[in-house]
């Protein structure tokens, strides 16, 4: 086998990789744009949306086209209820408070999936079947293309969403200056349960596409949070473009250490890359300097 | 002083009877406490669940037919949540506020590892459910173990590829303390059967995409490759070969002694060969087999009472915690005499395969403990020779 195959392989299963860490970042970078906190529950909704996709699909056997989206509009419920009910009621809410509740919250929902469908690991069966594709002598497989499909659907829609409508705006202005938003008469209120709303739903989402590659069991949630925060972090914080590329980065990053160097140094060069990050530009390589100004004002 | 000595005389009654009377209670011990920690919930919760129903359905059993020499025995049961600190505590909560006999656990290696220092200083009997071979080697004093060793795992499948004339093979592991150890066995014994290990990969056991390092074990000379972690890596890999259309013969360690993982990996499964102890294919076991008669009880026992279907690591428990009833039966309420006994133990059938213990083998088992089983339309088979 030829060394351009190889390279090839690498690079598809960077991708794969780095598209579910840019799904994640993407639920991180939207709570964090509206309310300035970290969400740590965030790996949970896609764990939920996994789960309740299984359960749906395999023990009420609803077809699959039908399960995915009841999940993650279940999981968006999921998050809406968590905003109304831990989030909203705080009366002067700090930023620590926040983020503690978001742990809380993530444990109570890892605890509660355990409960209900127990410790195993679970699979879905892919979308179009599990024939790999053959790309000039590496294979992808067809569930791939739907993980990178959704998330350039997902991007896209958000984009547009930002840019195009007056709500999309209106999160957007929240997420410039929380206090200036206010002032101009916009409902924050609202804007920060819109965005719990939009970051369970993508979470949910990315559970139910990830599923059949990945499979899913209660404790899946901790460890793509842990590595979708490194993405957000790494791309910038709440920057939705860094998160993209900084998903596929640090896929490939990844899969090309696995691959050409050691597999046992992989998360290593990985982490290394993201400290250098951090060192050399603190706000993320996509970071731009009169956003962060704005915020602090 | 006359009415000093009188106080006295009777303080030192007083204390001699009262050091008498609990000299005597001790004798007559309302039960056998028995402790158990597993990782009854957390990643490897597949494992300490059966473990735990075992020891609570043997403790029942036990005590319905009268306990052991009249004498209930009482199991003290303790999460690790499979997390080294959380098993230290479990074990140190046992032994200093139960009071604990001996102990049953914990259900893998690095939680073993990590309480062996406290129960060799406490002089207290352990019975592990985990597999890894620095468990018993060099030998403790009061560690012993169940489950069949990953040298003699290791061993079975390079027996297995000597016989089927591979010479070149490439093995993974993930970066557990199991995964590791055996790596480890499988790169001292590979040269012992004429075996070159021409790939070596690692991946994190929480790790979703193995394919790099299939891509890179492919553009290798390897003719088998060897996977050694716990699921759901372990599927994982086995779904990414059929993706990378790699049809090398894959081995995977006993750690994939569960039908549950078979069904996750789907049809990917197929072909999958592994050595696993005889519970799996208890049916299969020829009737003369020593071992058959504790096989199709323990297997139909658990099954009726837990309606779920029979795992290796419930037969590890079962084992333990049948040596510690047959240890206790000899010596009572002493660890000391319960370590002695455990010792002494012959010719022990159980659900791992027949123990002989001695002062220097405190694992008990040889390499005919394990049978080759391979996965065949879902299910798994004894590998014809």
């Amino acid at each position: 086998m030829q060394l351009g195959v190889q390279l090839l392989q690498y690079t598809l299963s960077g991708i794969t990789i780095g598209s579910i860490y840019a799904m994640v970042a993407i639920g991180f970078n939207i709570i964090y744009n509206a309310t300035g906190i970290i969400n740590f529950a965030q790996g949970e909704f896609v764990m939920l949306g996994g789960m309740l996709a299984v359960y749906l699909h395999n023990t009420l056997h609803i077809p699959l086209g039908l399960a995915g989206p009841c999940a993650a509009l279940t999981v968006m419920c999921v998050g809406l209820l968590f905003e109304r009910f831990a989030i909203y009621p705080l009366k002067t809410p700090s930023v620590i408070t926040l983020i503690i509740i978001t742990i809380a919250a993530s444990i109570l929902f890892k605890g509660g999936a355990m409960f209900i469908w127990g410790k195993d690991s679970f699979i879905l069966p892919s979308f179009s079947g599990d024939t790999p594709i053959n790309l000039l002598g590496a294979t992808i497989l067809p569930q791939s293309l739907w993980v990178l499909g959704t998330l350039i659907v997902i991007f896209s829609a958000l984009m547009g969403f930002y840019k195009f409508t007056i709500v999309g705006k209106a999160v957007k202005a929240c997420s410039y200056n929380r206090r200036a938003a206010k002032i101009v008469g916009i409902n924050v209120d609202r804007m920060v349960l819109l965005s719990f709303g939009l970051s369970a739903l993508i979470g949910g989402t990315a559970g139910v596409i990830v599923t059949p590659i990945t499979l899913v069991s209660y404790d899946r949630g901790s460890l793509l949070a842990l590595k979708g925060f490194g993405t957000a972090v790494f791309g910038g914080l709440g920057n939705m473009g860094g998160a993209v590329a900084g998903g596929l980065i640090i896929g490939l990053l990844e899969s090309y250490s696995a691959g050409l160097l050691s597999s046992g140094y992989k998360d290593a060069v990985a982490l290394v890359i993201l400290l250098l990050v951090l060192f050399f530009r603190p706000g993320g390589i996509f970071a731009r300097r009169e956003e962060h100004l704005l915020k602090a004002y | 002083m006359k009415k000093l000595s009188i106080v006295l005389s009777v303080l030192l009654i007083l204390i001699c009877s009262i050091l008498l009377l609990g000299a005597g209670e001790k004798e007559k011990v309302e039960s056998y406490k028995i402790g158990g920690v597993f990782a009854i919930t957390g990643p490897a919760s597949w494992l300490g669940e059966p473990e735990r129903n075992t020891c609570v359905m043997i403790a029942d059993m036990v005590n319905e037919n009268g306990g052991i020499n009249g004498v209930p025995i009482e199991m003290v049961i303790e999460d690790s949540v499979g997390d080294e600190t959380k098993a230290v505590n479990a074990v140190k909560k046992l032994i200093n506020s139960d009071n604990v006999l001996g102990i049953v656990g914990t259900s893998r290696s690095g939680t073993t590892m990590a309480v062996i220092p406290i129960v060799e200083k406490a002089q207290i009997p352990l019975i592990s459910c985990a597999a890894a071979e620095a468990i018993i080697s060099p030998t403790k004093k009061w560690v012993f173990k169940t489950p069949q060793s990953d040298r003699h795992a290791a061993q079975r499948i390079c027996m297995h590829m000597q016989e089927s004339g591979i010479t070149k093979i490439a093995v993974m592991s993930g970066t557990t303390a199991f995964g590791a150890q055996g790596r480890e066995q499988v790169q001292k014994l590979a040269p012992d059967y004429g075996i070159t290990i021409v790939a070596d990969e690692t991946y994190g056991p929480q790790d979703t995409d193995m394919t790099a390092q299939l891509t890179k074990i492919r553009a290798t000379e390897a003719q088998a490759l060897i996977n050694w972690s716990i699921v759901p890596a372990q599927v994982i890999v086995a779904k990414n070969m059929v993706q990378l259309g790699m049809d090398l013969p894959l081995y995977l360690s006993h750690g994939f002694g569960n039908i549950k993982y078979v069904e996750a990996a789907g049809g990917a499964a197929e072909g999958i060969m592994f050595p696993a102890g005889r519970l799996l294919v208890a049916d299969m076991v020829p009737a003369s087999h020593p071992q058959k008669e504790v096989l199709t009880r323990y297997k139909g026992l658990y099954e009726e009472r837990f309606n779920e279907p029979v795992s290796t690591f419930g037969g590890h428990a079962w084992d333990a915690m049948w040596l510690f009833v047959e240890a206790l039966d000899e010596a009572g309420a002493d660890r000391a005499g319960i370590r002695d006994a455990l010792v002494k133990i012959k010719g022990f059938a159980g659900t791992g395969g027949v123990f002989n213990f001695s002062e220097e083998d405190h694992y008990g088992l040889t390499p005919e403990a394990f049978e080759m089983l391979v996965v065949k339309d879902g299910a798994f088979t004894i590998l014809e020779k």
